[in-house]
């Protein structure tokens, strides 16, 4: 029991420590949903692998204000990401929207798997079409 | 024989790639700015919060746009390089006093002395996303028709000066599109 109270009481620690973002909630709900998942989505560049969710620097602290100003001001999703990708990159996005620039981050994973599968593919056919041995061949030909 | 020669030269090719992206430093990033206008800067003066600065007042001519803060440490180290080359009158500077205390800015620039033709007071760090900074001291390289052409990240000394800016400085003196 004191073990239980003990792991409770540690639980409620980190859902506190986890709440960076002390601004008030949206009172739309579903506004509230959008802020929450544009800020999870939005690199902290002064601390590269965090999102500005996660952030409690100055500059994370910023961009939330100005993101809140935003969604307020009715702007949508994309435009949210328009004002950050003109002044941050396309590094400021953890998903990246596809483009010229971004078009070899998006394809290599797609290039890398399919010339996994061709040096697979052909390495099986090299050694499908290597004469079979002789103790092979009475395996298979029991199993046929 | 390329049985063997192939799977080494793609190793090495990757070794290599690999070298290069560890060797880079991944807080510097590239500011989308350059080649393009300069992002619009008009504030309220550090010294007189009646008075305005604004790219309007570069005038049409190549300017250098500091970030600056208190707080930076990095601000402080090339503050001395700053004063001499304002002194030098080799290309105005502005400032723009970053996400800092306006007492504390003023006190600073009377203390260490002030390179700024003009210094911008930007206390909730608006602008600074506007020019997309992200750590002080950022520095901008700014020309005659208002292009971004350059921005350093870090401290500027002498070195970096001459590196950095000074072809940059002579490419626009010799070429006033």
């Amino acid at each position: 029991m004191r073990l239980f109270a003990c792991i409770a009481g540690l639980l409620l620690l980190v859902s506190h420590a986890a709440a960076i973002d002390a601004d008030k909630a949206f009172e739309d709900p579903a506004l509230q949903a959008r802020y929450e998942k544009i800020i999870s989505e939005v690199r902290c560049l002064k601390c590269q692998n965090q999102t500005i969710k996660d952030s409690n620097a100055f500059l994370a602290d910023d961009l939330r204000r100005e993101i809140r100003r935003m969604l307020e001001e009715g702007k949508t999703d994309a435009e949210v990401f328009d004002f950050l990708v003109v002044r941050y990159g396309e590094f400021a996005l953890y998903r990246p929207r596809m483009s010229g620039k971004t078009l070899v981050l998006w394809l290599a994973p797609v290039v890398f798997i399919g010339f996994g599968a061709f040096i697979a593919f052909r390495v099986v056919r090299r050694r499908m079409s290597l004469p079979v041995d002789d103790a092979a061949e009475s395996i298979d030909e029991s199993q046929a | 024989m390329t049985r063997y020669v192939v799977p080494i030269v793609v190793f090495l090719i990757m070794i290599a790639v690999f070298m290069i992206g560890l060797n880079k430093d991944p807080t510097i990033l590239p500011s989308p700015y350059i080649g393009k206008s300069a992002p619009a800067f008009d504030l309220p003066r550090l010294e007189d919060p009646a008075r305005r600065v604004s790219n309007a007042d570069f005038g049409g001519q190549v300017v250098l746009v500091n970030v600056w803060a208190t707080w930076c440490v990095g601000c402080r180290q090339e503050h001395g390089f700053l004063l001499e080359l304002a002194s030098s009158g080799t290309v105005p500077i502005y400032g723009l006093n970053w996400r800092d205390r306006r007492e504390d800015a003023q006190q600073w620039l009377l203390q260490l002395g002030d390179p700024y033709v003009a210094s911008g007071y930007d206390g909730d760090g608006t602008a600074g996303i506007d020019w997309g900074v992200y750590g002080a001291p950022e520095t901008f390289l700014i020309s005659a028709d208002g292009t971004v052409i350059y921005k350093y990240l870090g401290p500027l000394n002498r070195q970096v000066w001459d590196q950095e800016f000074v072809p940059r400085l002579s490419a626009q003196a010799g070429d006033p599109t």
